[in-house]
């Protein structure tokens, strides 16, 4: 089957900033992908090359087979991309700004769909208001609704809920999981952990314009599985010492692989009657997951 | 103007946008160039008619104005609407839009220029209108009227498309503006036959291809000229070839647009 987004060996060099260094990355039809990474780390450049609002100095990106320089208006078409920066055009309404993307893509007549995505992203109410009376996170939405006017199967999502209130954040969600259940590929940003480690099957990493990290969500988390355990005693075992990660007077933060090992240090501080003034657990996440595997790749 | 044209392919609605940006200001975009060139022909025309003879004295100072304040306003305003367009959609990062989609270097090209064209054509029949109120103009050759209008309103167009790639602030714009486009209308004959100058501003005045798009524009209202109007017009046609190729170049490259 042909990859959704295929970019082998993209470098692309600002000056004497490496934004990416020879990246290699295959997205399957369907997925729903995170690309993660701290800033600077290069993902928005990957975007921008993917979507031919950058230049790579070596390498080729690839939407569902399409070249996205020599046939760059096949790779458009299928692709869509909401862009991180708050971006409109103050002349136009957000319905008059939804019917002139789709026109660039020589849309016609496709008030149905923009009606629907006026409905899902919750800015019916708002369809003939100008872009100027919007709210920063209304403005966002219809960033989302102008990358989908054109019912693209490849949707990139550059940091889309930044500024979004929660309640609205759930709804996007919900429109763009539905999205993804009806075949589109979805790839995301987002500096929102969470979100990623609750939508996305699969996760790059990168660090300084470089690949660290490329898995199954499920299997990043298990590589790092383990118990975080906070604890307050007296004193600790000497053996256990080489487990703790951070103390702060007599609380320590240790790591633990299971609870198996949990269980073995109960039964050491009991064997020694040490009494626990407090106790709590913490299963690993993608944050801790993300901070390791930068901190590793430092 | 608030439905996108049903049929057509991308370029169409990028060209529609176009229109649909200068006309949202009309005020603007269109009446304020108007009064301004109406404001130039009765200052001028009530200081000099009386002062300066033109072609021999064969046509009245004020009717040799009008063709010249005509042209000028296509010319200023067909540079303004494409120089604006790209500089305001760069600066405020809307371009994006544009650029994300499947349109070519010759769409793009195509609809700003064309876009700028119309606003440039309508800023100008409209200061012709309004002036026939105040002097009669025949149109001896309406065909060379035609011809220099539409090249002339295609170069600075192009211009004004480069200009906005190319500026990275509105300052820039500006410098562009008022240190090319101004001084080469202004010294282009808008207000005065260049057989009244002294030679050297007279051989330096063949130079300006400004100078041609009037004098052939002129030429069409009154049968009259400074240059043979074949001449003017195969410069003017042959600056905008190599400005067109130059433009397209550019965008194909996607210097600026696409780093």
């Amino acid at each position: 089957m042909t990859p959704a987004v295929e970019i082998v060996d993209v470098a692309r060099r600002f000056g004497a900033i490496q934004a990416l260094d020879g990246v290699d990355l295959t997205v399957e039809p369907g997925e729903f992908f995170g690309l993660l990474g701290p800033n600077g780390a290069g993902k928005t450049t990957l975007i921008s090359v993917l979507a031919g609002l950058a230049r790579a100095d070596r390498g080729t990106a690839r939407v569902l087979g399409h070249d996205v320089v020599t046939d760059y208006r096949m790779a458009r078409r299928l692709l869509g991309v909401v862009p991180q920066e708050l971006v409109f055009d103050p002349f136009f309404t957000v319905r008059e700004t939804l019917r002139i993307q789709a026109g660039y893509f020589g849309i016609r007549a496709n008030d149905a769909w923009i009606d629907e995505i006026l409905h899902h992203l919750d800015l019916t109410a708002r369809a003939d208001a100008n872009m100027r009376a919007l709210s920063g996170g209304m403005k966002r939405r219809v960033l989302v609704g102008q990358a989908l006017v054109h019912k693209p199967p490849v949707i990139v999502l550059d940091e889309p809920t930044a500024g979004v209130d929660v309640e609205l954040r759930q709804s996007l969600w919900a429109f763009i999981r539905k999205l993804n259940r009806d075949g589109h590929t979805i790839i995301l940003t987002t500096h929102y952990l969470e979100e990623a480690e609750a939508l996305c099957g699969r996760i790059a990493m990168l660090k300084a314009g470089r690949l660290v990290a490329l898995d199954t969500t499920q299997n990043l988390l298990s590589s790092f599985a383990g118990l975080t355990v906070r604890l307050t005693v007296d004193a600790l075992p000497e053996a256990w010492l080489d487990r703790v990660q951070r103390q702060e007077a007599n609380t320590y933060v240790l790591t633990l692989a299971d609870y198996a090992e949990l269980e073995r240090l109960l039964a050491a501080l009991r064997e020694r009657g040490t009494v626990i003034e407090e106790l709590s657990l913490q299963e690993a996440d993608l944050e801790q997951v993300f901070l390791r595997i930068m901190k590793r790749a430092a | 103007m608030n439905i996108v044209p049903a049929s057509g392919s991308g370029w169409l609605t990028l060209f529609y946008k176009e229109l649909l940006r200068f006309w949202k200001v009309s005020f603007q975009t269109i009446l304020a160039p108007m009064l301004t060139s109406l404001l130039y022909l009765l200052i001028f025309s009530h200081v000099l008619e009386s002062h300066v003879s033109v072609f021999d004295g064969r046509v009245r100072y004020t009717a040799f104005l009008v063709p010249g304040l005509v042209m000028m306003s296509v010319l200023q305003n067909a540079f303004a609407n494409s120089s604006s367009s790209v500089i305001q959609s760069k600066i405020t990062g809307n371009l994006i839009f544009v650029l994300l989609t499947p349109l070519s270097p010759l769409d793009i090209f195509g609809a700003y220029v064309l876009g700028a064209m119309v606003r440039g054509l309508v800023v100008g029949a409209g200061v012709f209108v309004v002036t026939l109120w105040f002097v009669p103009l025949s149109l001896e050759h309406p065909f060379w009227v035609l011809a220099f209008a539409t090249l002339g309103s295609a170069i600075l167009g192009i211009l004004g498309l480069v200009a906005g790639i190319v500026a990275n602030k509105f300052d820039q714009l500006a410098a562009f503006q008022n240190f090319l486009i101004m001084p080469l209308t202004f010294l282009s004959g808008v207000f005065y036959s260049i057989h009244t100058l002294p030679p050297i501003w007279q051989s330096l005045s063949h130079f300006n291809p400004f100078f041609y798009m009037i004098d052939g524009f002129r030429y069409g209202f009154f049968g009259l000229s400074d240059v043979e109007p074949w001449i003017s017009f195969s410069v003017v046609a042959t600056c905008c070839a190599a400005l067109a190729l130059l433009t397209l170049e550019m965008l194909k490259r996607g210097y600026k647009l696409r780093p």
